[in-house]
């Protein structure tokens, strides 16, 4: 599915800056991330390292196009091959990308009160766009999925509002997973997870990478790490301005 | 990716201006909607989203600006620019719009199945058997039961008008809907109810919508861009995503501030 030019970056960060600027605390202006480089290749697993508050968590919300990038530039390959700089690009083509080129999993899940943990993992491969699952086909393969998980089946019709930490980020990992992209960014995907668990999402980002997926990920436990890192890029603090 | 992009979009608003007499209510708002998305127009009582909504959903003229919409040829066309007639067929045929309190967007003296197929009607079918068939499955599309068919809508609870609303407005396979603070005035737990609903509907029949609502959590769940407005200007817009997480402007730093996080 991925590649087909194996050397060519499929997330390419340029000089970027993040400025937060608080106006209901007297316009303070919090800088959290200044002239950022990266680049990163299909197959690849970069880790973010470095100590809270460096930003690790920002660069990962701008490669997504969460947060705006106050500087710099964000190339994102598309699947038609294109590097679209996504601090340009309008708000659909960003959703575009989200659906086609780049999964984010997220320490949270937010989802609708009502929707069955099962329906939230198939929803991915239902969006609009034209997938060729039909409803039964989607849930069967969300099946698979929770099951690889170690979900439970008598959870599967309920929704995970009420599920444990642990679970809700499987249902979380679960529903990226399902839907093959080139860019993965993994905000501490094993955070709440128990050993089983845990080897499994490293089973996961291995296969992942051998399909020539790459992976951009914040991982603080140390096992994790050297098991999926191919490259960790240190965060350092921010030089106060002058 | 470009290639999509010069799609034409279903619906261009430019410029749009809207005055109570000397008293200016919204300025200057400028968007395009594409088939599909939806859009959240955010902002406190007051602040002119439900006149802009109004007015571009053909229901109060402008006093300057364009609103453009595509007809099922693709060609944009101002819907003032219209007849009268061409105007009220858009309006009961490729759109809908769904009222904050169901009793305006509803009849509550003829029966469920009736304001359900009354938009049918009004395209010319007369098949009895079909009509109630359709009305039937509607029904039961927006969770209310075909027995309640001959029952009329002051016989049922505030969330049952509102999926009872839905579903007469959806019946005829609009592009376009207009929501007017759907959820509001409801039961949290049936509140969940219609925005699952709202989502899966949206989401089958490739539905675009704008809706008001000044509730940020249901903006993020239904909505992929939003629109913020203050005095009735757009003062951010962008993802929703984006403008929740990462607001720019004053206004929308206090207004995502603000909200409660149960």
């Amino acid at each position: 599915m991925i590649s087909k030019s194996p050397s060519a970056p499929l997330l390419h960060m340029q000089a970027v800056s993040k400025q937060f600027v608080l106006h209901l605390q007297s316009s303070t202006s919090l800088s959290v991330l200044q002239d950022f480089d990266l680049q990163l290749l299909p197959g690849e697993c970069v880790r973010l390292s470095g100590p809270s508050g460096m930003g690790k968590s920002t660069v990962l919300k701008l490669a997504f196009g969460n947060y705006r990038a106050t500087a710099g530039h964000i190339l994102v390959r598309s699947t038609e091959g294109e590097m679209v700089d996504i601090t340009q690009a309008n708000a659909r083509t960003v959703l575009r990308l989200r659906s086609q080129s780049m999964g984010y999993v997220s320490q949270f899940l937010r989802v609708i009160p009502r929707v069955a943990a099962i329906d939230i993992v198939a929803e991915p491969l239902l969006e609009a766009g034209g997938t060729p699952f039909t409803p039964a086909q989607a849930r069967e393969l969300a099946g698979q999925w929770l099951q690889r998980l170690r979900i439970a089946p008598s959870l599967w019709q309920l929704p995970p509002a009420t599920f444990s930490g642990g679970e809700q980020q499987r249902i979380n990992i679960a529903r990226s997973f399902i839907k093959p992209r080139p860019l993965l960014l993994l905000d501490e995907p094993t955070a709440s997870l128990d050993p089983e668990n845990t080897q499994t999402v490293i089973e996961l980002i291995a296969e992942a990478r051998a399909q020539g997926v790459g992976i951009l990920g914040i991982f603080h436990d140390q096992v994790v790490a050297q098991a999926v890192a191919s490259r960790t890029v240190a965060m350092q603090a921010i030089s106060p301005a002058p | 990716m470009t290639q999509h992009d010069t799609l034409p979009p279903l619906l261009r608003v430019q410029n749009l201006g809207c005055a109570y007499g000397a008293r200016t209510v919204v300025r200057d708002i400028s968007f395009d909607l594409w088939p599909g998305e939806v859009l959240a127009v955010v902002g406190e009582s007051g602040s002119g989203k439900s006149t802009l909504l109004n007015a571009v959903a053909a229901r109060h003229t402008p006093s300057t600006g364009q609103v453009a919409f595509a007809l099922k040829d693709g060609d944009l066309q101002d819907i003032y620019a219209m007849t009268e007639a061409q105007r009220r067929m858009l309006a009961r045929t490729d759109w809908g719009f769904v009222h904050q309190n169901a009793a305006d967007g509803l009849r509550m003296n003829v029966s469920a199945g009736a304001n359900v197929a009354e938009r049918l009607m009004a395209l010319g079918q007369r098949h009895y058997g079909n009509l109630r068939a359709q009305a039937s499955d509607w029904l039961e599309r927006v969770e209310i039961s075909p027995s309640r068919m001959d029952d009329r809508p002051d016989t049922f609870s505030g969330g049952m008008r509102q999926r009872l609303q839905i579903a007469r407005n959806l019946i005829t396979q609009p592009r376009l809907v207009f929501m007017d603070e759907p959820t509001s005035g409801l039961d949290v737990s049936v509140q969940a109810r219609l925005l699952d609903m709202l989502r899966m509907l949206t989401r089958q029949m490739g539905l675009a919508a704008i809706i008001v609502t000044h509730d940020l959590a249901v903006a993020r769940l239904l909505a992929q861009r939003m629109l913020v407005m203050q005095g009735g200007v757009a003062v951010e817009t962008g993802l929703t995503d984006q403008v929740l997480d990462d607001p720019q402007h004053p206004y929308t730093q206090l207004l995502v501030s603000s909200v409660l996080q149960p």
